[in-house]
């Protein structure tokens, strides 16, 4: 397999080099403690709205996210979990010897919000905050450039803003967007992505008014859970199928919330229908799977639990060992240890591709 | 060639209706009249639009042009004796599930239902069919299951994968209670009516991406079964999946499990895994078997599956799944395919073990 175009971005030297590789974890969700941690950031305008108006989203009413988190990672503090660095720094970076800790913020989105204005005016300020409050005060977090998505001319603009600043590793980019991913209204987030080399950091999330699966709305969080992982699938499909790749080939899309045992068979699936029907797609020149395996890496959280762990190991082997980020997915319930996400014996390479090499490679890490 | 699946049961062929004009004789006065007013017809599904190549295989497909699977001495030539099979089952596309209408529904699922059975099934003693039912009503949908049922021809009762709610939800179960009454199972078909995106990203842009996603819609379906306690509540019933890939199945398995155990305090009524329920009452037809492009995976896939039960021989005609009559995939284990092609489709479906009766019950 041949590695992604590009040269990876410059090597920032933050720490001394290490003899022994340490962690990197792809996946740790901060939070804000309120919303009015923002408000040094937001002009008087945006604060009086947020207090009066709130947040604008297709949704019937604001869920309590904070109780997915598992219960020990409450901070002493009083914030929600993810949200006092300090707690969080010893709870899980010192903890495991992270080398690396990369946040992705769970909520607000930003791009969700529907008044579009003060969607840009969020982002700026979480991208703010986050520089402030957590990648400047500990140099191991690294963080992804929030955007106001739909409107892309802003969410170009954050990325030119933020490209260049050390705590940045990544462009965030919510699955569920008001259109599948490779629709041409997102394109110029891609092209600026690739041309500041930076992945796409694209998470399970977003609200965006649709039923979460074809099927319709379910009724309970087991489904939901679940099927918004399986819209990663779809978002795989849509970058893929829309020729983005085509276009920017130097682009990298890591897969957050979602695992990766369902990448072989959806490779196999996309391929041979692709096959089929490639007069709709003339633009695609390459397989989809190839397309896939050049493009595409996948955070391991949720890790997947097959029955029979050693058939793990033949999925990973056909996704590529290359292309497994170890996350952990921190503070939520279902997070994973390093110890036993993957559970399968691992030659020395391929730990040390999964729990860092790999990530090095994707995000420029030194 | 042929050996290879003599005396199988295809369980997944598509008849294609010609046009509303062959319902008409089926359609009482009233229903007759409003076609004829308002014009209605053209309601095949946009999700299979037959001028795609995927959808009609070009040597299946009739030389003068027309729908392919509206030919009964084709679908003969092609399928029954072409294959050397001792049943096929029809499962008719048509877009019934997606009228607004609900008594326009029903009477559209009756005069299908009626259609299969006078212009095929009483042609053909080889061809079995599935009851189409108006899913937007459920008394409706009972109703039609009650009217048909009579008729042993009529094996499994079918819907569309992706429809108005996921099908676990409470308000269907009177559906699935008399499927489970009857003992006809609940198929459900690819395809869809345009209720909600095909992704849960939004409208794709192209058939492409909608064709491969669709088994982002049979997990979410398996998904609703399984959390609503359907399985718990009919414990009878089986659902069969139609054209919905299954290779799939391994790695979504064990995402259900591992969902399972976090969240299982939602959903009491699921006390076992999702796997282990799935695997007694869900069964899956072979094309399109997505196969890996290493035969060894295949193999291996297989045993991912964790039941020799669940497959059910399908041709999927006239869909171009396939070349010649390769329908076993590379790969496929070859000591399976007796189960595949006769066992588990009789085991899926009581009612191919019983005579089917001489009359269609009026």
């Amino acid at each position: 397999m041949t590695p992604p175009e590009g040269s990876p971005p410059a090597v920032r030297r933050e720490r001394p080099a290490r003899a022994r590789p340490r962690l990197i974890d792809c996946d740790i969700r901060h939070a804000l403690r309120t919303i009015e941690d923002l408000n040094p950031w937001l002009s008087r305008r945006w604060r009086d709205h947020l207090t009066h108006y709130g947040s604008r989203q297709p949704v019937a009413f604001a869920g309590q996210w904070a109780a997915k988190a598992r219960a020990d990672a409450w901070p002493p503090s009083g914030g929600p979990p993810g949200s006092d660095l300090d707690f969080l720094r010893a709870q899980q970076l010192d903890r495991h010897d992270i080398a690396w800790g990369l946040l992705n913020l769970q909520f607000p989105q930003g791009m969700d919000e529907r008044n579009q204005e003060l969607g840009a005016a969020l982002c700026r300020a979480l991208n703010e905050w986050v520089v402030e409050r957590w990648t400047s005060r500990d140099k191991r977090l690294k963080a992804a450039i929030i955007v106001p998505g739909e409107d892309a001319e802003a969410a170009v603009e954050e990325i030119e803003r933020w490209a260049g600043h050390a705590g940045f590793v990544q462009v965030a980019m919510a699955t569920r967007a008001i259109e599948p991913p490779g629709r041409r209204r997102y394109w110029p987030i891609y092209e600026a992505a690739a041309r500041h080399n930076r992945p796409i950091g694209l998470r399970v999330s977003g609200y965006n008014g649709r039923a979460v699966s074809a099927a319709g709305w379910p009724s309970y969080d087991v489904e939901a859970q679940h099927g918004a992982a399986l819209t990663q699938q779809a978002a795989v499909v849509s970058l893929v199928t829309e020729g983005v790749f085509e276009l920017f080939s130097s682009l990298r899309v890591v897969v957050l919330g979602a695992g990766f045992a369902w990448v072989p068979s959806l490779c196999w699936r996309f391929d041979r229908h692709w096959e089929r029907m490639r007069d709709e797609a003339p633009h695609l020149t390459d397989r989809p799977s190839e397309a896939i395996r050049r493009h595409f890496w996948f955070a391991t959280h949720p890790a997947e639990a097959p029955e029979r762990a050693e058939d793990l190991r033949r999925v990973i082997d056909w996704v590529g060992w290359d292309r497994i980020l170890f996350a952990s997915g921190y503070p939520q319930r279902d997070m994973d240890d390093p110890e036993q996400a993957l559970p399968i014996r691992l030659t020395e390479d391929e730990r040390r591709m999964v729990f860092g090499g790999n990530a090095r490679a994707v995000y420029g890490l030194a | 060639m042929r050996a290879s699946t003599l005396g199988g049961i295809d369980c997944d062929v598509h008849p294609a209706l010609p046009g509303m004009a062959a319902l008409m004789p089926y359609l009482d006065a009233h229903w007759r009249e409003q076609v004829n007013f308002r014009g209605i017809d053209g309601l095949d599904l946009l999700c299979f639009p037959p001028g795609v190549p995927a959808h009609g295989r070009p040597d299946w497909r009739a030389p003068a042009g027309g729908k392919p699977g509206a030919d009964l001495a084709a679908l003969r030539a092609h399928v029954l004796d072409g294959f050397g099979l001792d049943i096929a089952i029809l499962n008719c596309l048509y877009g019934i599930a997606g009228l607004g209408n609900e008594p326009l529904a029903a009477a559209l699922a009756r005069a299908l239902n009626d259609w299969i059975a006078a212009e095929w099934l009483d042609r053909e003693p080889r061809l079995r069919a599935a009851i189409v039912i108006p899913t937007q009503n459920p008394d409706m949908a009972v109703a039609e299951i009650e009217r048909r049922a009579g008729d042993k021809r009529f094996v499994q009762v079918m819907v569309l994968a992706m429809g108005d709610m996921p099908l676990g939800k409470r308000m269907l179960w009177p559906i699935w209670a008399a499927a489970e009454r009857h003992a006809l199972p609940l198929a459900i078909h690819a395809g869809g009516t345009a209720r909600h995106a095909t992704t849960g990203s939004g409208w794709p842009s192209y058939h492409l991406e909608d064709y491969v996603t669709t088994s982002l819609a049979f997990q979410a379906q398996l998904l609703s079964l399984v959390s609503e306690g359907v399985f718990a509540q009919f414990p009878g019933l089986t659902v069969v999946l139609l054209e919905s890939g299954f290779t799939w199945l391994p790695a979504f398995l064990w995402r259900a499990n591992a969902t399972w155990r976090a969240l299982r305090v939602e959903v009491p009524w699921v006390d076992r895994p999702p796997a282990d329920i799935i695997r007694e009452h869900v069964r899956v037809t072979l094309q399109p078997a997505d196969a890996p492009p290493d035969p060894r995976d295949f193999s291996r896939l297989i045993d991912q599956l964790g039941s020799e039960h669940m497959l059910l021989f399908a041709t999927d005609y006239p869909h171009w799944q396939f070349e010649g009559r390769e329908a076993f995939p590379p790969g496929f284990p070859a000591g399976l395919r007796r189960r595949v092609l006769t066992d588990n489709p009789r085991e899926t479906y009581p009612r191919l073990c019983t005579a089917p009766a001489e009359e269609t019950p009026a």
